[in-house]
Protein backbone atom coordinates (compact mmCIF):
# COMPACT_ATOMS: atom_id res chain seq x y z
CA UNK A 1 0.00 0.00 0.00
CA UNK A 2 1.74 3.42 -1.27
CA UNK A 3 -0.27 6.35 0.41
CA UNK A 4 0.77 9.40 -0.75
CA UNK A 5 0.27 12.73 1.61
CA UNK A 6 0.32 16.13 0.20
CA UNK A 7 1.77 18.47 2.44
CA UNK A 8 1.19 22.74 2.58
CA UNK A 9 3.21 25.11 4.54
CA UNK A 10 1.39 27.62 6.55
CA UNK A 11 1.44 30.59 8.38
CA UNK A 12 1.03 29.51 12.25
CA UNK A 13 -2.42 29.99 13.48
CA UNK A 14 -1.40 32.10 16.25
CA UNK A 15 -0.09 34.61 13.57
CA UNK A 16 -1.18 38.13 13.87
CA UNK A 17 -1.97 38.18 9.86
CA UNK A 18 0.01 41.88 8.69
CA UNK A 19 -1.25 43.91 5.61
CA UNK A 20 1.29 45.87 3.24
CA UNK A 21 0.17 47.78 0.30
CA UNK A 22 -3.14 45.63 -0.04
CA UNK A 23 -1.31 42.23 0.15
CA UNK A 24 0.17 40.25 3.06
CA UNK A 25 2.94 40.63 4.69
CA UNK A 26 5.00 38.03 5.71
CA UNK A 27 8.30 39.06 6.46
CA UNK A 28 7.36 37.94 10.28
CA UNK A 29 5.51 34.97 10.27
CA UNK A 30 6.09 32.15 11.50
CA UNK A 31 5.32 28.59 9.61
CA UNK A 32 4.27 25.44 10.17
CA UNK A 33 2.62 22.28 8.88
CA UNK A 34 -0.56 23.10 7.67
CA UNK A 35 -2.72 21.54 10.39
CA UNK A 36 -5.50 19.48 8.67
CA UNK A 37 -2.21 18.24 7.21
CA UNK A 38 -1.14 16.96 9.93
CA UNK A 39 -4.62 14.50 10.64
CA UNK A 40 -3.86 13.50 6.72
CA UNK A 41 0.13 12.07 8.10
CA UNK A 42 -1.43 10.30 10.90
CA UNK A 43 -4.21 8.83 9.46
CA UNK A 44 -1.56 7.53 7.14
CA UNK A 45 1.16 6.28 9.69
CA UNK A 46 -1.99 4.62 11.52
CA UNK A 47 -2.81 2.66 8.40
CA UNK A 48 0.78 1.20 7.74
CA UNK A 49 0.76 0.12 11.10
CA UNK A 50 -2.40 -1.53 10.63
CA UNK A 51 -1.66 -3.11 8.00
CA UNK A 52 2.30 -3.61 9.08
CA UNK A 53 3.32 -2.86 6.07
CA UNK A 54 3.54 -0.51 3.53
CA UNK A 55 4.95 3.37 2.26
CA UNK A 56 4.28 6.63 2.45
CA UNK A 57 5.45 9.59 0.84
CA UNK A 58 4.98 13.21 1.39
CA UNK A 59 4.56 15.29 -1.55
CA UNK A 60 4.79 19.36 -1.30
CA UNK A 61 4.75 22.19 -3.72
CA UNK A 62 6.37 25.35 -1.75
CA UNK A 63 8.74 27.17 -1.98
CA UNK A 64 12.11 26.23 -0.14
CA UNK A 65 10.83 26.75 3.67
CA UNK A 66 8.32 24.21 2.54
CA UNK A 67 11.28 21.50 3.33
CA UNK A 68 10.42 22.22 7.25
CA UNK A 69 7.14 21.15 6.34
CA UNK A 70 8.23 17.48 4.72
CA UNK A 71 10.79 17.26 7.47
CA UNK A 72 8.18 17.35 9.96
CA UNK A 73 6.04 14.93 8.40
CA UNK A 74 9.30 12.90 8.22
CA UNK A 75 10.26 13.10 11.67
CA UNK A 76 6.84 11.21 12.86
CA UNK A 77 7.61 8.58 10.77
CA UNK A 78 6.72 9.20 6.45
CA UNK A 79 9.30 7.19 4.59
CA UNK A 80 10.30 9.46 2.20
CA UNK A 81 9.47 12.95 0.71
CA UNK A 82 9.75 14.64 -2.73
CA UNK A 83 9.82 18.73 -2.92
CA UNK A 84 8.38 19.93 -5.82
CA UNK A 85 9.80 23.09 -6.88
CA UNK A 86 10.03 25.50 -9.67
CA UNK A 87 10.27 28.95 -10.10
CA UNK A 88 7.31 28.22 -12.85
CA UNK A 89 5.26 27.26 -9.76
CA UNK A 90 5.34 30.49 -7.61
CA UNK A 91 2.00 31.66 -7.40
CA UNK A 92 0.07 28.94 -8.27
CA UNK A 93 -3.52 29.20 -7.99
CA UNK A 94 -5.57 25.70 -6.20
CA UNK A 95 -6.33 24.72 -9.96
CA UNK A 96 -2.46 25.32 -11.07
CA UNK A 97 -1.54 23.62 -7.32
CA UNK A 98 -3.46 20.54 -8.27
CA UNK A 99 -2.21 20.55 -11.34
CA UNK A 100 1.71 20.19 -10.12
CA UNK A 101 0.70 17.76 -7.75
CA UNK A 102 -1.26 15.67 -10.12
CA UNK A 103 1.88 15.29 -12.40
CA UNK A 104 3.94 14.08 -9.60
CA UNK A 105 1.44 11.63 -8.70
CA UNK A 106 1.21 10.29 -12.20
CA UNK A 107 4.97 9.47 -11.95
CA UNK A 108 4.07 7.55 -8.44
CA UNK A 109 2.61 4.26 -8.26
CA UNK A 110 -0.33 5.36 -5.19
CA UNK A 111 -2.72 3.54 -4.07
CA UNK A 112 -4.18 6.43 -1.55
CA UNK A 113 -4.04 10.53 -1.73
CA UNK A 114 -4.29 12.48 1.66
CA UNK A 115 -4.88 16.21 1.53
CA UNK A 116 -6.11 18.24 4.63
CA UNK A 117 -9.51 19.71 4.32
CA UNK A 118 -7.90 23.02 3.58
CA UNK A 119 -4.90 25.12 4.17
CA UNK A 120 -5.63 27.25 7.06
CA UNK A 121 -4.20 30.26 5.10
CA UNK A 122 -5.87 31.29 1.56
CA UNK A 123 -8.94 28.84 3.01
CA UNK A 124 -10.12 28.03 -1.02
CA UNK A 125 -10.67 24.35 0.37
CA UNK A 126 -10.18 23.03 -3.25
CA UNK A 127 -6.92 21.10 -3.84
CA UNK A 128 -7.26 17.99 -2.77
CA UNK A 129 -10.46 17.67 -4.62
CA UNK A 130 -9.48 19.23 -7.87
CA UNK A 131 -6.58 16.55 -7.95
CA UNK A 132 -9.00 14.14 -7.19
CA UNK A 133 -10.65 15.46 -10.72
CA UNK A 134 -7.16 15.94 -12.43
CA UNK A 135 -6.37 12.05 -11.77
CA UNK A 136 -9.59 11.37 -12.49
CA UNK A 137 -10.09 9.05 -9.29
CA UNK A 138 -13.19 9.64 -6.72
CA UNK A 139 -12.70 11.50 -3.76
CA UNK A 140 -14.22 12.20 0.06
CA UNK A 141 -13.51 15.34 1.47
CA UNK A 142 -13.74 16.13 5.17
CA UNK A 143 -13.29 12.91 6.67
CA UNK A 144 -14.02 12.10 10.91
CA UNK A 145 -13.44 8.59 10.51
CA UNK A 146 -11.91 5.60 8.12
CA UNK A 147 -11.99 2.09 7.57
CA UNK A 148 -9.91 0.48 4.59
CA UNK A 149 -11.86 -2.71 3.85
CA UNK A 150 -9.82 -6.16 4.37
CA UNK A 151 -8.99 -6.35 0.26
CA UNK A 152 -7.04 -3.14 0.59
CA UNK A 153 -9.40 -2.06 -2.32
CA UNK A 154 -11.96 0.14 -1.29
CA UNK A 155 -12.20 2.54 2.22
CA UNK A 156 -15.17 3.47 4.29
CA UNK A 157 -15.84 7.26 5.15
CA UNK A 158 -17.69 9.23 7.61
CA UNK A 159 -17.80 13.29 5.78
CA UNK A 160 -18.98 15.42 7.90
CA UNK A 161 -22.30 17.44 7.02
CA UNK A 162 -24.81 19.37 8.33
CA UNK A 163 -26.30 18.33 11.49
CA UNK A 164 -24.49 14.70 11.20
CA UNK A 165 -22.11 12.59 8.90
CA UNK A 166 -22.54 11.11 5.52
CA UNK A 167 -20.77 7.65 5.44
CA UNK A 168 -19.01 7.03 1.82
CA UNK A 169 -17.80 4.10 0.39
CA UNK A 170 -15.15 4.73 -2.31
CA UNK A 171 -12.84 2.42 -4.47
CA UNK A 172 -9.09 3.18 -4.49
CA UNK A 173 -7.04 4.58 -5.32
CA UNK A 174 -9.03 8.21 -3.96
CA UNK A 175 -8.65 11.17 -2.83
CA UNK A 176 -9.33 11.35 1.02
CA UNK A 177 -9.21 15.32 2.87
CA UNK A 178 -8.62 15.00 6.39
CA UNK A 179 -10.99 16.93 8.74
CA UNK A 180 -10.22 18.11 12.32
CA UNK A 181 -11.28 14.84 14.25
CA UNK A 182 -9.89 12.12 12.53
CA UNK A 183 -7.40 11.15 14.58
CA UNK A 184 -5.44 12.87 17.37
CA UNK A 185 -1.44 13.10 15.49
CA UNK A 186 1.41 12.25 17.19
CA UNK A 187 4.37 14.58 18.04
CA UNK A 188 7.92 13.77 16.68
CA UNK A 189 10.35 12.10 18.81
CA UNK A 190 13.61 14.05 19.56
CA UNK A 191 15.03 10.58 17.97
CA UNK A 192 12.79 10.87 14.59
CA UNK A 193 13.86 15.04 14.37
CA UNK A 194 17.70 14.23 15.13
CA UNK A 195 17.45 11.50 12.00
CA UNK A 196 15.70 13.95 9.54
CA UNK A 197 18.37 16.85 10.03
CA UNK A 198 21.04 16.49 7.64
CA UNK A 199 18.12 14.46 5.10
CA UNK A 200 18.31 15.47 1.52
CA UNK A 201 14.59 15.96 0.17
CA UNK A 202 15.00 15.37 -3.48
CA UNK A 203 13.42 18.13 -5.33
CA UNK A 204 11.59 17.30 -8.78
CA UNK A 205 10.92 20.70 -11.22
CA UNK A 206 8.82 21.33 -13.69
CA UNK A 207 10.48 19.51 -16.69
CA UNK A 208 10.52 16.15 -14.28
CA UNK A 209 7.02 16.31 -13.86
CA UNK A 210 6.33 17.29 -17.22
CA UNK A 211 4.08 20.10 -16.52
CA UNK A 212 4.41 23.05 -19.20
CA UNK A 213 5.75 26.42 -17.72
CA UNK A 214 3.02 28.30 -18.31
CA UNK A 215 0.29 25.82 -17.12
CA UNK A 216 1.48 26.81 -13.58
CA UNK A 217 2.24 30.17 -11.70
CA UNK A 218 0.74 33.54 -11.44
CA UNK A 219 0.28 33.92 -15.23
CA UNK A 220 -2.08 30.32 -15.89
CA UNK A 221 -3.82 31.82 -12.22
CA UNK A 222 -7.75 31.20 -12.83
CA UNK A 223 -8.44 33.30 -9.85
CA UNK A 224 -5.99 36.11 -8.72
CA UNK A 225 -6.17 38.29 -5.23
CA UNK A 226 -5.89 41.91 -6.31
CA UNK A 227 -6.26 43.16 -2.90
CA UNK A 228 -6.41 42.01 1.11
CA UNK A 229 -7.69 44.06 3.57
CA UNK A 230 -7.72 43.83 7.02
CA UNK A 231 -11.34 43.51 8.60
CA UNK A 232 -12.64 46.64 10.48
CA UNK A 233 -12.17 46.46 13.77
CA UNK A 234 -15.19 46.41 16.01
CA UNK A 235 -15.49 48.94 18.53
CA UNK A 236 -15.64 47.68 21.89
CA UNK A 237 -18.97 47.80 23.56
CA UNK A 238 -20.75 48.00 27.06
CA UNK A 239 -19.33 46.28 30.21
CA UNK A 240 -21.20 45.58 33.04
CA UNK A 241 -19.39 44.50 35.85
CA UNK A 242 -21.71 45.26 38.89
CA UNK A 243 -23.74 42.51 39.91
CA UNK A 244 -24.16 39.15 37.45
CA UNK A 245 -27.77 38.38 38.01
CA UNK A 246 -28.98 42.42 37.43
CA UNK A 247 -26.28 42.73 34.43
CA UNK A 248 -27.96 39.29 32.94
CA UNK A 249 -31.22 41.08 33.09
CA UNK A 250 -29.56 44.70 31.52
CA UNK A 251 -28.32 42.82 28.34
CA UNK A 252 -31.38 40.50 28.02
CA UNK A 253 -33.68 43.37 28.03
CA UNK A 254 -30.95 45.37 26.10
CA UNK A 255 -30.99 42.66 23.26
CA UNK A 256 -34.67 43.01 22.93
CA UNK A 257 -35.00 46.42 22.98
CA UNK A 258 -31.52 47.36 21.22
CA UNK A 259 -30.12 45.07 18.75
CA UNK A 260 -34.56 44.05 18.39
CA UNK A 261 -33.56 39.98 18.90
CA UNK A 262 -36.36 37.49 19.70
CA UNK B 1 -21.96 32.94 -23.60
CA UNK B 2 -24.75 34.63 -21.77
CA UNK B 3 -25.09 37.54 -18.73
CA UNK B 4 -27.53 34.88 -16.93
CA UNK B 5 -26.11 33.80 -13.11
CA UNK B 6 -26.88 30.37 -12.45
CA UNK B 7 -27.95 29.59 -8.88
CA UNK B 8 -27.25 25.39 -7.83
CA UNK B 9 -30.01 24.99 -5.38
CA UNK B 10 -29.93 22.75 -2.08
CA UNK B 11 -32.84 20.93 -1.61
CA UNK B 12 -32.73 18.95 2.27
CA UNK B 13 -35.25 16.37 2.89
CA UNK B 14 -37.99 18.06 0.44
CA UNK B 15 -37.20 21.12 1.85
CA UNK B 16 -35.72 24.26 0.02
CA UNK B 17 -32.54 25.17 1.92
CA UNK B 18 -32.22 29.11 3.42
CA UNK B 19 -29.00 29.60 1.09
CA UNK B 20 -30.38 28.83 -1.60
CA UNK B 21 -32.59 31.80 -1.63
CA UNK B 22 -30.09 33.81 -0.51
CA UNK B 23 -28.43 32.87 -3.09
CA UNK B 24 -31.35 34.00 -5.57
CA UNK B 25 -31.31 37.39 -3.48
CA UNK B 26 -27.70 37.97 -4.68
CA UNK B 27 -27.97 36.53 -7.72
CA UNK B 28 -30.53 38.64 -9.04
CA UNK B 29 -28.66 41.19 -7.91
CA UNK B 30 -25.53 40.46 -9.74
CA UNK B 31 -27.97 39.14 -13.37
CA UNK B 32 -29.42 42.63 -12.93
CA UNK B 33 -25.78 44.58 -13.18
CA UNK B 34 -24.47 42.23 -15.97
CA UNK B 35 -28.02 42.53 -17.86
CA UNK B 36 -29.26 39.14 -17.37
CA UNK B 37 -31.67 36.74 -15.57
CA UNK B 38 -31.08 34.63 -12.65
CA UNK B 39 -31.28 30.71 -13.01
CA UNK B 40 -31.47 28.03 -10.62
CA UNK B 41 -31.24 24.67 -10.89
CA UNK B 42 -32.47 21.80 -8.66
CA UNK B 43 -31.19 17.87 -8.73
CA UNK B 44 -33.01 15.11 -6.76
CA UNK B 45 -35.63 12.59 -6.99
CA UNK B 46 -38.77 13.57 -6.04
CA UNK B 47 -37.92 17.49 -6.16
CA UNK B 48 -39.73 19.32 -8.86
CA UNK B 49 -42.46 20.43 -7.14
CA UNK B 50 -40.01 21.83 -4.80
CA UNK B 51 -37.85 22.88 -7.24
CA UNK B 52 -41.12 24.71 -8.74
CA UNK B 53 -41.10 27.03 -5.77
CA UNK B 54 -37.82 28.62 -6.15
CA UNK B 55 -39.69 31.40 -9.25
CA UNK B 56 -40.95 32.35 -5.71
CA UNK B 57 -37.58 33.80 -4.70
CA UNK B 58 -36.55 35.38 -7.89
CA UNK B 59 -35.76 32.44 -10.13
CA UNK B 60 -36.64 33.58 -13.91
CA UNK B 61 -35.63 30.18 -14.86
CA UNK B 62 -35.60 27.05 -13.69
CA UNK B 63 -33.78 23.52 -14.84
CA UNK B 64 -34.59 20.17 -12.72
CA UNK B 65 -32.34 17.53 -12.82
CA UNK B 66 -34.93 14.48 -10.93
CA UNK B 67 -33.57 10.78 -10.80
CA UNK B 68 -33.32 8.25 -8.34
CA UNK B 69 -29.31 8.41 -9.14
CA UNK B 70 -29.50 11.94 -7.72
CA UNK B 71 -31.62 11.11 -4.52
CA UNK B 72 -27.92 11.96 -2.58
CA UNK B 73 -25.85 14.31 -3.22
CA UNK B 74 -22.60 12.82 -4.45
CA UNK B 75 -19.61 15.11 -6.03
CA UNK B 76 -19.14 13.10 -9.16
CA UNK B 77 -22.95 12.63 -10.35
CA UNK B 78 -23.67 15.99 -9.50
CA UNK B 79 -20.77 17.00 -11.09
CA UNK B 80 -21.30 15.08 -14.23
CA UNK B 81 -25.26 16.34 -14.34
CA UNK B 82 -24.18 20.13 -13.99
CA UNK B 83 -20.89 20.19 -16.09
CA UNK B 84 -23.28 19.72 -19.24
CA UNK B 85 -25.72 22.34 -18.43
CA UNK B 86 -22.74 24.62 -17.35
CA UNK B 87 -21.43 23.98 -21.19
CA UNK B 88 -24.93 24.30 -22.45
CA UNK B 89 -26.06 27.26 -21.03
CA UNK B 90 -23.35 29.15 -20.93
CA UNK B 91 -23.71 31.06 -17.95
CA UNK B 92 -21.82 34.24 -16.39
CA UNK B 93 -21.79 33.32 -12.96
CA UNK B 94 -22.29 29.98 -11.37
CA UNK B 95 -23.47 30.29 -7.87
CA UNK B 96 -23.32 27.40 -5.24
CA UNK B 97 -23.49 27.30 -1.23
CA UNK B 98 -20.33 27.31 0.83
CA UNK B 99 -22.22 24.10 2.71
CA UNK B 100 -20.82 20.80 2.78
CA UNK B 101 -22.21 19.71 -0.23
CA UNK B 102 -21.23 23.12 -2.37
CA UNK B 103 -17.37 23.13 -0.76
CA UNK B 104 -16.96 19.60 -1.77
CA UNK B 105 -18.56 19.88 -5.18
CA UNK B 106 -17.80 22.92 -6.39
CA UNK B 107 -13.79 22.19 -7.07
CA UNK B 108 -14.72 18.80 -8.64
CA UNK B 109 -17.23 21.44 -11.56
CA UNK B 110 -14.89 23.75 -11.40
CA UNK B 111 -11.65 21.31 -12.48
CA UNK B 112 -13.93 19.77 -14.93
CA UNK B 113 -14.68 23.28 -16.61
CA UNK B 114 -11.04 23.94 -16.26
CA UNK B 115 -12.06 27.27 -14.48
CA UNK B 116 -11.50 29.33 -11.59
CA UNK B 117 -13.34 29.09 -8.52
CA UNK B 118 -13.79 31.60 -5.71
CA UNK B 119 -14.81 29.78 -2.22
CA UNK B 120 -16.78 31.18 0.41
CA UNK B 121 -17.79 34.52 -0.61
CA UNK B 122 -19.23 36.83 1.50
CA UNK B 123 -19.65 39.80 -1.17
CA UNK B 124 -19.95 40.83 -4.92
CA UNK B 125 -18.92 43.56 -7.14
CA UNK B 126 -19.57 43.96 -10.82
CA UNK B 127 -17.29 46.22 -12.81
CA UNK B 128 -17.25 46.85 -16.47
CA UNK B 129 -19.23 43.48 -16.98
CA UNK B 130 -16.23 41.52 -14.77
CA UNK B 131 -17.40 40.13 -11.24
CA UNK B 132 -15.44 40.87 -8.64
CA UNK B 133 -15.64 38.53 -5.14
CA UNK B 134 -14.29 39.48 -1.69
CA UNK B 135 -13.78 36.03 0.62
CA UNK B 136 -12.18 35.89 4.02
CA UNK B 137 -8.69 34.57 4.61
CA UNK B 138 -7.45 33.18 7.27
CA UNK B 139 -10.30 32.08 8.80
CA UNK B 140 -11.72 36.34 8.49
CA UNK B 141 -8.34 37.63 9.93
CA UNK B 142 -8.19 39.10 6.23
CA UNK B 143 -10.27 40.05 3.50
CA UNK B 144 -9.09 39.38 -0.05
CA UNK B 145 -10.58 40.94 -3.02
CA UNK B 146 -10.43 38.29 -6.16
CA UNK B 147 -10.77 38.08 -9.76
CA UNK B 148 -11.32 34.86 -12.17
CA UNK B 149 -9.45 34.87 -15.43
CA UNK B 150 -12.74 34.00 -17.11
CA UNK B 151 -16.17 33.24 -18.20
CA UNK B 152 -18.30 31.04 -16.74
CA UNK B 153 -17.23 32.63 -12.94
CA UNK B 154 -17.76 30.07 -10.18
CA UNK B 155 -18.32 30.66 -6.46
CA UNK B 156 -19.49 29.47 -3.36
CA UNK B 157 -21.69 31.25 -1.11
CA UNK B 158 -21.42 31.42 2.97
CA UNK B 159 -24.58 31.00 4.53
CA UNK B 160 -26.07 33.93 6.32
CA UNK B 161 -24.33 36.44 4.90
CA UNK B 162 -26.72 37.82 2.09
CA UNK B 163 -30.58 38.67 2.93
CA UNK B 164 -33.28 35.80 1.37
CA UNK B 165 -35.42 37.51 -0.16
CA UNK B 166 -39.32 37.25 0.90
CA UNK B 167 -41.57 35.01 -1.56
CA UNK B 168 -43.69 36.64 -4.11
CA UNK B 169 -46.28 34.18 -5.07
CA UNK B 170 -46.97 36.23 -8.07
CA UNK B 171 -44.13 35.27 -9.76
CA UNK B 172 -44.08 32.30 -12.00
CA UNK B 173 -41.12 30.96 -13.86
CA UNK B 174 -39.95 28.64 -17.03
CA UNK B 175 -39.41 25.15 -15.43
CA UNK B 176 -37.15 22.81 -17.65
CA UNK B 177 -36.35 19.09 -17.28
CA UNK B 178 -32.50 18.47 -17.92
CA UNK B 179 -30.86 15.58 -18.54
CA UNK B 180 -30.35 14.02 -15.01
CA UNK B 181 -28.26 10.85 -15.58
CA UNK B 182 -25.70 10.50 -12.74
CA UNK B 183 -23.35 8.87 -15.16
CA UNK B 184 -20.87 6.57 -13.02
CA UNK B 185 -20.74 7.34 -9.76
CA UNK B 186 -17.40 5.38 -7.78
CA UNK B 187 -17.78 7.24 -4.00
CA UNK B 188 -21.68 6.64 -3.29
CA UNK B 189 -23.13 7.38 -0.03
CA UNK B 190 -24.20 3.87 2.00
CA UNK B 191 -26.41 6.32 4.75
CA UNK B 192 -26.62 9.34 6.85
CA UNK B 193 -25.99 9.43 10.30
CA UNK B 194 -28.12 12.83 11.88
CA UNK B 195 -27.94 13.89 15.09
CA UNK B 196 -30.70 13.47 17.30
CA UNK B 197 -32.86 16.62 18.49
CA UNK B 198 -33.58 19.67 16.02
CA UNK B 199 -31.44 22.54 16.94
CA UNK B 200 -30.62 24.42 14.44
CA UNK B 201 -27.30 23.95 12.48
CA UNK B 202 -23.90 26.28 13.16
CA UNK B 203 -23.32 27.71 10.05
CA UNK B 204 -27.08 28.52 9.42
CA UNK B 205 -28.58 29.75 12.79
CA UNK B 206 -29.20 33.23 13.05
CA UNK B 207 -28.10 32.68 16.94
CA UNK B 208 -25.41 30.73 18.57
CA UNK B 209 -24.43 30.50 21.91
CA UNK B 210 -21.36 28.95 22.74
CA UNK B 211 -19.33 27.73 25.64
CA UNK B 212 -15.88 27.22 26.58
CA UNK B 213 -13.22 25.75 29.31
CA UNK B 214 -14.80 28.94 31.77
CA UNK B 215 -17.53 25.87 31.57
CA UNK B 216 -15.27 23.65 33.81
CA UNK B 217 -16.64 20.20 33.13
CA UNK B 218 -18.19 19.17 30.30
CA UNK B 219 -21.73 18.47 31.80
CA UNK B 220 -22.35 21.76 32.27
CA UNK B 221 -22.74 22.04 28.47
CA UNK B 222 -26.46 21.95 29.49
CA UNK B 223 -26.43 25.44 30.65
CA UNK B 224 -25.23 26.36 27.56
CA UNK B 225 -28.02 24.07 25.95
CA UNK B 226 -30.62 25.16 27.58
CA UNK B 227 -30.04 28.99 26.69
CA UNK B 228 -29.78 28.08 23.43
CA UNK B 229 -32.96 26.20 23.86
CA UNK B 230 -34.82 29.08 25.02
CA UNK B 231 -33.18 31.13 21.88
CA UNK B 232 -33.88 28.67 18.98
CA UNK B 233 -29.97 29.22 18.64
CA UNK B 234 -27.15 26.85 17.75
CA UNK B 235 -24.54 25.32 20.35
CA UNK B 236 -20.50 26.28 19.78
CA UNK B 237 -18.01 25.03 21.84
CA UNK B 238 -14.42 26.89 21.89
CA UNK B 239 -11.26 24.91 20.59
CA UNK B 240 -9.97 23.89 24.10
CA UNK B 241 -13.26 22.10 25.18
CA UNK B 242 -13.15 20.57 21.69
CA UNK B 243 -9.29 19.53 22.24
CA UNK B 244 -10.41 18.15 25.67
CA UNK B 245 -13.19 16.21 24.80
CA UNK B 246 -16.06 17.53 25.68
CA UNK B 247 -17.83 18.48 22.48
CA UNK B 248 -16.86 17.00 18.82
CA UNK B 249 -15.19 19.03 16.43
CA UNK B 250 -18.72 20.01 14.56
CA UNK B 251 -18.97 22.12 17.42
CA UNK B 252 -15.85 24.35 17.12
CA UNK B 253 -16.03 27.99 15.80
CA UNK B 254 -12.58 29.57 15.20
CA UNK B 255 -10.17 28.91 12.66
CA UNK B 256 -9.95 25.26 12.90
CA UNK B 257 -13.72 25.29 13.37
CA UNK B 258 -16.74 26.30 11.89
CA UNK B 259 -16.64 30.36 10.89
CA UNK B 260 -20.05 31.80 12.40
CA UNK B 261 -22.11 34.80 11.15
CA UNK B 262 -25.04 34.93 13.26
CA UNK B 263 -26.87 37.62 14.18
CA UNK B 264 -26.40 37.03 18.03
CA UNK B 265 -23.64 35.35 19.05
CA UNK B 266 -23.07 34.51 23.29
CA UNK B 267 -19.80 33.70 24.39
CA UNK B 268 -19.82 32.30 27.79
CA UNK B 269 -16.74 31.24 29.19
CA UNK B 270 -14.28 31.91 26.38
CA UNK B 271 -11.69 34.33 26.38
CA UNK B 272 -11.60 34.68 23.19
CA UNK B 273 -8.07 33.71 21.91
CA UNK B 274 -7.31 34.68 18.27
CA UNK B 275 -8.30 31.63 16.41
CA UNK B 276 -11.98 31.71 18.19
CA UNK B 277 -12.34 35.57 17.26
CA UNK B 278 -11.27 34.79 13.64
CA UNK B 279 -14.69 32.24 13.84
CA UNK B 280 -17.54 34.67 15.04
CA UNK B 281 -16.27 38.37 14.82
CA UNK B 282 -18.34 38.92 12.07
CA UNK B 283 -21.63 38.48 14.04
CA UNK B 284 -23.98 40.97 14.39
CA UNK B 285 -24.13 41.36 17.77
CA UNK B 286 -21.41 39.77 20.21
CA UNK B 287 -22.40 38.77 23.96
CA UNK B 288 -19.73 37.64 26.25
CA UNK B 289 -19.53 36.26 29.60
CA UNK B 290 -16.55 35.74 31.31
CA UNK B 291 -15.04 36.15 35.20
CA UNK B 292 -11.73 37.65 33.42
CA UNK B 293 -12.36 41.42 32.99
CA UNK B 294 -8.76 41.54 30.66
CA UNK B 295 -10.12 38.99 28.68
CA UNK B 296 -9.73 39.33 24.80
CA UNK B 297 -13.81 38.58 24.06
CA UNK B 298 -14.77 41.75 25.69
CA UNK B 299 -12.89 43.76 22.98
CA UNK B 300 -15.07 42.47 20.54
CA UNK B 301 -18.28 42.67 22.34
CA UNK B 302 -21.42 44.79 22.36
CA UNK B 303 -22.19 43.51 25.61
CA UNK B 304 -19.94 42.56 27.95
CA UNK B 305 -20.41 40.65 31.48
CA UNK B 306 -18.02 40.70 34.06
CA UNK B 307 -19.08 37.81 36.15
CA UNK B 308 -19.58 34.05 37.15
CA UNK B 309 -21.20 32.31 34.01
CA UNK B 310 -23.30 30.22 36.31
CA UNK B 311 -24.30 33.05 37.77
CA UNK B 312 -25.11 34.56 34.58
CA UNK B 313 -26.27 32.18 32.15
CA UNK B 314 -29.21 30.96 33.98
CA UNK B 315 -30.58 34.42 34.48
CA UNK B 316 -30.44 35.18 30.86
CA UNK B 317 -32.05 31.87 30.32
CA UNK B 318 -34.77 33.05 32.59
CA UNK B 319 -35.03 36.43 31.16
CA UNK B 320 -35.83 35.31 27.60
CA UNK B 321 -38.38 32.69 28.48
CA UNK B 322 -40.25 35.37 29.87
CA UNK B 323 -40.02 37.69 27.26
CA UNK B 324 -41.08 34.65 24.97
CA UNK B 325 -43.66 34.30 27.35
CA UNK B 326 -44.41 37.43 27.14
CA UNK B 327 -44.75 36.94 23.16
Amino acid sequence: MHIVICVKQVPDTETKIRVKDGQLDHSETKYVVNPYDEYAIEEGLRIKERLGEGKITLVSTGPERAKDALKSGLAVGADEAIHLLDEAFEGSDPYATALILSKALQKLDYDMVFCGKQGVDEDHAQVGIILAELLDIPHISVVTKLEISDDLRSVVAHREVEGGHAVVETPLPAVITAQKGLNEPRYASIKGIMAVKKKVIPEWNAAEIGVEGDAVGVESAKITSIEVTLPPDRAGGRVFDEDPAQDAVKVAHLLRDEAKIL
Amino acid sequence: MSNDVLVVAEIRDGALKKISLEMLGEGRNIAKQLGGDVQAVALGHGVADVATTLALYGAQKIFVADDPSLENYTAEGYTNVLANLVKQTQPALVLLGATTAGRDLAPRLAARLAVGLASDCTGFAVQDGEVLMTRPIYAGKAIATVEEAGRPYMTTIRPNIFAAPEADTSRAAEVENIPADAGEIRAKVLEMIMEAGERVELTEADIVVSGGRGLKAPEHFALIEELADVLGAAVGASRATVDAGWKDHSYQVGQTGKVVTPTLYIACGISGAIQHLAGMKTSKYIVAVNKDPEAPIFKVADYGIVGDLFKVVPVLTEEFRKMKAEG
